[in-house]
């Protein structure tokens, strides 16, 4: 193959998780993926039924094919069960990922992550690892479909500063293809406890280069996506998406904002988002979770503590209002935080 | 239904043993006892004193390499499963020589070397990880087997069910020994729990459910050696409540007199664990009255030191705080 067409080689988010787990797989035996759906139609290959769905956004599919009911494994609706036995696992030699449907899910089986996955190895006084992966799906549609609704109060949820918050847990939140693949390698080679939000839009619409071979990006850094000098638009995940989109607007009035996709909710990487904003003096935070005890205001009360002195501007934040995701499209593209919403910060900035 | 042969023959070593771990369980607990009453800050604890042949029973019938996984009552599994009882005592004291650094306390003793997976004192816990072990030896293709302890107040909870459950469609190697004392803190079982039995709550996922006399070790033990080998035989795993009583109140400064009678107490007491061992072992002349003596003289000596080791031990340097956070190294 020559260099061309590797360049040239493009997959979705989904696309780039599915490979990531099948590479690690292929590598360790000890890898074992659990959770509802992940295949489907469990235990009917005799009827020549099998993989039915893929997981419910199609990421796992095949794997079971290739690595078999084992390692494979569909659970029945159990998050504390199936969560807890994935914690059991880990702390007796295995590696397991296991993907809990969607993050509005999690109260089914937060002990096990707040109490159990969190802290053991701390409260155990270091004596067991816990190489576990939680991968939760994520996130609204934005308000994107044309008529009707999207998953309403109970499916479409952000909440990873509820996980953010528990010492012990490492959250990630990829925003491309390529660095999915690579934050979900490093994930799964960690040896304790590290979640994987994945947006539910950014599975098949974020599509883009991936290099073949495996490769792991660091969890804990943040990266620098589009460079300014005048404003910092700092994103997670989908709202990566927007601040780039926003900055094209941007650069239309002579605005040339910097772009930071935070990539690690925790542990934070406050260094590199400390250096943009010294250099731009201004930081717009873009969140899509509630704001109340949020990421967004957790960066922003870290900056304001550390870059006082650099800053010519308030530091500001685009958030979800607080409140439940409502169904109707209207409402929820009302709730979901929009280009417009960052255009309009940003340009009081400069007022 | 399980049916088991409870006169089934023990080696001399083998009841040796189990005399030695009741009663060094009871020494522990009683030692511990004493020293929160005279003002050893060793954190909450939830004694065990009254429940000895459970978790003797069990873990006699268990390999070394076999995991456990405890409750908040914690103390006898880690003792019968062979934690070191000076470790244990150096970490109820807060000292780095503990066997959580100091780290964890009484509802978190630890101890992987001997395949104590963790005392765990949210109820029901344990039990998912427990089953999360047996399917690591399924994966594995490991002969291990483990067993969850839990006790009446945990079979309400909804994590030991779905865990059962998992454990009966993946015929995983796991055995749930359910303590039944009685009591849920204050709350009784015949309040608290549906239906005549909880070993019948087994016939649910499948799986077989027994109850034995928590009180009769060689019972439990027999009881708990056929589900075993049940389990490492690739037959899936089985439930066996022990019914049995805790002696004390549902922790340390508890008064259970405030929710049962002096005449229940009095009862249960008189179908003791260790006494009642100990006459059936002299009356069947198994063993001697001298070596039973020796045990227990045995037993103080070793306590005498756990706690001159506990009080000698360094206290966690402050910087402790901050390691075991996050996990340091990578695969």
């Amino acid at each position: 193959m020559t260099t061309a067409q590797v360049a040239e080689r493009e997959l979705t988010f989904s696309q780039a998780v599915n490979e990531a787990i099948r590479q690690e797989m292929r590598r360790d035996p000890t890898v074992i993926i659990l959770g509802e759906d992940i295949a489907g139609a469990a235990g009917r290959a005799h009827l020549g039924l099998i993989d039915a769905w893929g997981g419910p956004l199609r990421a796992t599919r095949g794997l079971i094919t290739e690595f078999g009911p084992e390692r494979v494994l569909d659970t029945p609706v159990s998050e504390m069960g199936f969560v807890g036995a994935a914690v059991g696992a880990a702390m007796t030699g295995l590696r397991p990922i296991v993907e809990i449907m969607f993050v509005d899910l999690i109260g089914c089986c937060y002990d096990q992550l707040l109490n159990q996955a969190a802290k053991m190895h701390y409260m155990m006084g270091g004596q067991i690892q816990m190489p576990l992966v939680i991968r939760i799906p994520y996130g609204t549609r934005g308000g994107r479909l044309s008529y009707g609704g999207g998953a309403a109060a109970q499916h479409s949820q952000t909440l990873y500063a509820v996980l953010a918050h528990i010492p012990g847990l490492k959250v990630v939140v990829p925003s491309t293809a390529y660095n999915a693949k690579g934050l979900t390698i490093a994930a799964i080679r960690e040896n304790g406890p590290v979640v994987v939000m994945e947006h539910k839009f950014l599975g098949t619409a974020a599509k883009g280069h991936v290099p073949e071979e495996p490769y792991t990006l660091p969890i804990g850094r943040a990266e620098v996506v589009r460079r300014g000098q005048d404003v910092t638009l700092c994103g997670i995940g989908r709202m990566t998406h927007l601040c780039l989109d926003a900055a094209d607007r941007l650069a239309a009035n002579d605005i040339r904002a910097e772009v930071v996709d935070v990539l690690t909710l925790a542990p934070l990487d406050e260094a590199t988002i400390l250096e943009s904003v010294a250099k731009t003096r201004r930081l717009v935070v873009v969140d899509e979770d509630t704001p109340t005890a949020s990421v967004a205001r957790d960066i922003a009360a870290r900056m304001a503590d550390q870059a006082f002195d650099w800053l010519d501007a308030p530091i500001k934040t685009v958030t979800a209002p607080d409140t439940p995701v409502p169904f109707a499209a209207v409402l929820e593209a009302e709730y979901t935080p929009q280009i417009e919403h960052v255009l309009k910060t940003v340009s009081a900035l400069f007022g | 239904m399980l049916t088991c042969d409870p006169q089934s023959t023990l080696t001399r070593e083998q009841l040796l043993w189990l005399y030695d771990r009741m009663t060094l369980i009871r020494a522990f607990e009683e030692r511990l006892k004493w020293l929160v009453e005279t003002g050893v800050p060793a954190g909450p604890v939830h004694l065990y004193v009254g429940e000895e042949a459970v978790a003797v029973g069990v873990c006699a019938a268990m390999e070394p390499t076999d995991w456990i996984a405890s409750t908040h009552r914690g103390h006898g599994h880690c003792i019968a499963k062979g934690v070191d009882v000076r470790r244990m005592m150096a970490e109820l004291f807060g000292k780095a020589t503990g066997t959580n650094r100091g780290k964890g306390g009484s509802m978190h003793i630890t101890d992987v070397r001997v395949g104590m997976l963790g005392v765990n004192p949210i109820v029901g816990m344990g039990v998912t990880h427990a089953v999360g072990a047996a399917l690591s030896a399924k994966v594995r293709h490991s002969s291990q087997v483990a067993a969850a302890f839990f006790g009446d107040g945990a079979a309400n909870a909804g994590a030991v069910h779905e865990a059962m459950n998992l454990a009966a469609i993946w015929r995983l190697p796991v055995i749930f020994v359910c303590e039944n004392n009685g009591y849920a803190d204050a709350t009784p079982v015949e309040y608290a729990v549906a239906g005549k039995a909880i070993a019948d709550r087994a016939a649910a996922y499948g799986m077989p459910g027994a109850q034995a006399d928590g009180q009769d070790v060689l019972a439990v033990r027999a009881a708990a050696d056929l589900v075993i080998r049940r389990a490492r035989a690739g037959q899936g795993p089985s439930l066996l409540e022990c019914k049995t009583y805790r002696y004390y109140g549902h922790h340390q400064g508890d008064n259970p007199l405030r929710y049962r009678l002096p005449e229940e107490e009095h009862v249960a007491r008189s179908r003791d664990c260790i006494t009642m061992f100990r006459d059936q072992v002299l009356r069947e002349r198994w063993l001697t009255a001298a070596d039973l003596d020796a045990i227990d003289d045995r037993n103080q000596t070793l306590l005498d030191e756990a706690v001159r080791y506990a009080e000698a031990s360094p206290l966690p340097s402050p910087a402790e705080l901050y390691s075991n956070v996050y996990v340091e190294e990578h695969a």
